[in-house]
């Protein structure tokens, strides 16, 4: 208390030693008692000794960097409460050499020094503590609006980086910071400055951030699950119940996770247009026979011109998350279950009315004998009908014109 | 009279000939009510064309382009379901005005004979000989008042009408049609329905136009759907045998019609050309799309 006081006075106290010194006696004697106060304890520097140079905001050391500290702001930050040379430990006296040492913050904070290392942050040239936690002497709680590590500002911070093509080139990463500053967590953290709306680090952690190729990582294909289902946690146990849980759940790599269907930034609201529009191809990317039927169908043709998104998706009948085989009487597209699932759309479904094939394939003969015929029949119809009478009419045509330009040419007419 | 003048100028027969002096005498080929049900038909078909393809061609740019236009599929299909129904009346309506003048009034001619729409011997012949006159084997055949292509394009929209109508109506009202069609007639009907028509949409903006339109005799458009009339040169030389027959008969001066008002031609011409354009404009985007797939 009595230092941060102290400290918090400090860009008055200088002032009234040296300007204001027969303003009056009670200034004095204040300034007096503090430097009292500083001179009792020997080896430490205090704040506002060195404020006495470094408060002047146009303070550059000999590179040109500015060296100026904000007293006030540092006073209330986390670190306010220590000295200068707590972390300047090199600083013993003044005058001070010009250069001095890099501040290491793993003196206290040694286990995230260790959890850093083992990071893909691990270059502290390129990765400083600061590069995440800002100005060094304007470090605030992680739970404090002010500070840059906290839940709404984090995509900022990281994005300053990794919203940078230049950057995302050069270590081969995408530039994920638009993709996620408008995907629905994102919106819900910007829009609605929702805290627990998930951020950056939500995901990929804080300072053990490891690759996505890392067993280890959070992010890691066969972690994403479980990661997801750190919020999201009645959604990942129905993931489970179904096709593509129990996979992963054995290994299959192959079944996907949240983020193969849902993407991993870019996350939009599976209700709005753009996903569902978007969607079919997302299941059709590994079910290629059953999109491929899906196409042919009526369901296929309207939901793909847009605007009209109420058209049945793959999941609208199988589900998004607990995905069951068709055998399984809890899926809802099992032979028991259509006349509900149907009828969710179709007003009136009976049980004949499901017997309609979604996936039906007219090209295969064996598949659907009586739809393979229909549709050969029409097929015939249209080529044998069209291949006449383009013939025909060509014929027609060349012989009208010809007797046409005969007959002008008789005439006499230029131009026939 | 002048416009008229001007109209045959700009449009000259080349089957009529020459030495043939103008009689300025105009007859009747279509009544109000059947070239109202031709405009009905074109408007509604143009209608059903324009918001079936982008179903059927749901994958092309343009699809999407059109239907976002006009607000998505919602907008499309009220336009597709609205162009139907109107055109199912249409439709209805002509079935009831043949069973009434062909079986409820016996009038002649309707089901058999020379002015009947039901193909004949006669169209057989003429088939093959046209076919003769185009590779130059022979000369050209005379035709009665519906020529053989005349009939097929009658029936070929009267079968679609059926087919086409039947399988929309059994998608639009699935589940009250699956009461008595197996379930897998649920996937033919829309098999059978987008085929169909293609079809159609090929045939009429292709073979139609230029059988009946756009081919030299008749460039840019046959204005008799129309005006309902033509002249007596172009009566003489299109329907020959149709001709002859009623001046055979002595009923020719009873189809004897009046020269269509100016703004009627005029008027026909605006529609006809639009209607044409559009068709063209389908035409080609139907046929990228078909062969983009």
């Amino acid at each position: 208390m009595g230092r941060a006081g102290i400290v918090k006075g400090s860009s008055i106290a200088p002032l009234a030693q040296y300007r204001c010194r027969d303003t009056g006696r009670f200034i004095f004697l204040i300034a007096g008692f503090s430097l009292l106060f500083i001179f009792l304890i020997p080896g430490s520097l205090f704040g506002q000794d060195c404020l006495t140079c470094h408060a002047d905001k146009g303070l550059q050391d000999a590179a040109g960097h500015n060296i100026s500290v904000d007293g006030d702001t540092f006073g209330q930050s986390i670190h306010g409460s220590l000295n200068c040379s707590d972390c300047h430990a090199d600083i013993k006296e003044y005058p001070h050499p010009d250069k001095i040492a890099k501040v290491k913050c793993a003196t206290c904070h040694a286990g995230e020094e260790k959890e850093l290392s083992g990071s893909v942050h691990s270059n502290s040239a390129d990765h400083p503590c600061t590069s995440c936690h800002g100005d060094a002497h304007a470090i605030f709680l992680k739970d404090d609006k002010r500070s840059v590590v906290y839940p709404l500002n984090v995509p900022k911070t990281c994005g300053a980086c990794h919203g940078n093509d230049g950057m995302a080139q050069k270590h081969g990463l995408p530039t994920v910071f638009p993709s996620y500053i408008d995907s629905i967590h994102g919106s819900a953290l910007t829009k609605e400055g929702l805290l627990v709306a998930a951020n950056c680090k939500s995901c990929h952690g804080s300072h053990h951030i490891l690759s996505r190729k890392d067993a280890q990582s959070p992010t890691f294909k066969a972690n994403i699950p479980q990661m997801c289902g750190n919020c999201h946690a009645g959604i990942t146990a129905h993931y489970f119940e179904g096709v593509h849980g129990k996979a992963v759940a054995q290994g299959k790599m192959d079944a996907p996770v949240c983020s193969d269907c849902h993407t991993a930034h870019a996350i939009e609201q599976p209700t709005a247009a753009g996903f569902r529009m978007q969607s079919t191809p997302i299941c059709g990317s590994c079910h290629k026979d059953k999109f491929s039927t899906y196409r042919d169908t009526f369901h296929s043709q309207l939901g793909a011109l847009g605007g009209y998104v109420e058209t049945a998706r793959c999941w609208d009948c199988h589900q998004a998350h607990d995905v069951r085989p068709t055998a399984d009487p809890h899926s809802p597209v099992n032979q028991a279950n259509l006349v509900t699932t149907c009828g969710k759309c179709h007003a009136g479904a009976n049980v004949s009315f499901v017997q309609y094939q979604p996936h039906a394939n007219a090209r295969v003969r064996k598949l659907n004998p009586a739809l393979y015929f229909v549709r050969l029949f029409m097929n015939l119809l249209l080529i044998g009908v069209l291949t006449f009478f383009v013939i025909h009419t060509a014929l027609w045509l060349f012989r009208s014109r010809y007797d046409q330009a005969a007959k002008k040419a008789a005439e006499g007419e230029p131009n026939a | 009279m002048p416009e008229l003048e001007e109209a045959a100028v700009q449009t000259p027969e080349i089957d009529t000939k020459e030495n043939e002096e103008k009689t300025g005498r105009y007859f009747v080929r279509f009544t109000r009510a059947q070239r109202t049900m031709h405009a009905v038909l074109f408007s509604t078909f143009l209608g059903l064309a324009a918001t079936g393809l982008p179903l059927r061609f749901s994958e092309s740019i343009w699809a999407r382009r059109l239907a976002s236009e006009v607000g998505g599929f919602g907008a499309i299909l009220f336009f597709h379901k609205l162009c139907a129904i109107i055109l199912t009346i249409a439709f209805l309506l002509h079935v009831k005005d043949i069973f009434n003048r062909g079986i409820m009034n016996r009038e002649k001619g309707v089901f058999w004979g020379p002015t009947s729409m039901v193909a004949n011997w006669k169209d057989v012949k003429d088939l093959f000989a046209h076919f003769r006159w185009f590779v130059g084997l022979g000369t050209k055949p005379k035709f009665e008042r519906y020529a053989y292509w005349e009939k097929f394009d009658y029936w070929a929209v009267f079968w679609g009408m059926i087919v086409i109508g039947f399988s929309g109506y059994a998608m639009w009202f699935a589940p009250f049609f699956a009461h008595f069609l197996p379930g897998w007639a649920l996937n033919a009907v829309l098999v059978i329905h987008s085929e169909e028509g293609l079809l159609a949409i090929l045939f009429i903006f292709s073979i139609h136009f230029v059988n009946t339109h756009l081919r030299p005799g008749s460039f840019p458009m046959d204005m008799v759907i129309f005006t309902g009339v033509e002249s007596e040169e172009e009566f003489k030389s299109k329907r020959t045998v149709e001709y002859e027959r009623l001046a055979s008969q002595g009923k020719l001066e009873a189809r004897l019609g009046t020269k269509p008002a100016s703004w009627l031609v005029n008027f026909g011409r605006v529609v006809g050309t639009i209607a044409i354009a559009i068709g063209l404009i389908l035409l080609v985007l139907t046929l990228t799309a078909y062969f983009g797939e």
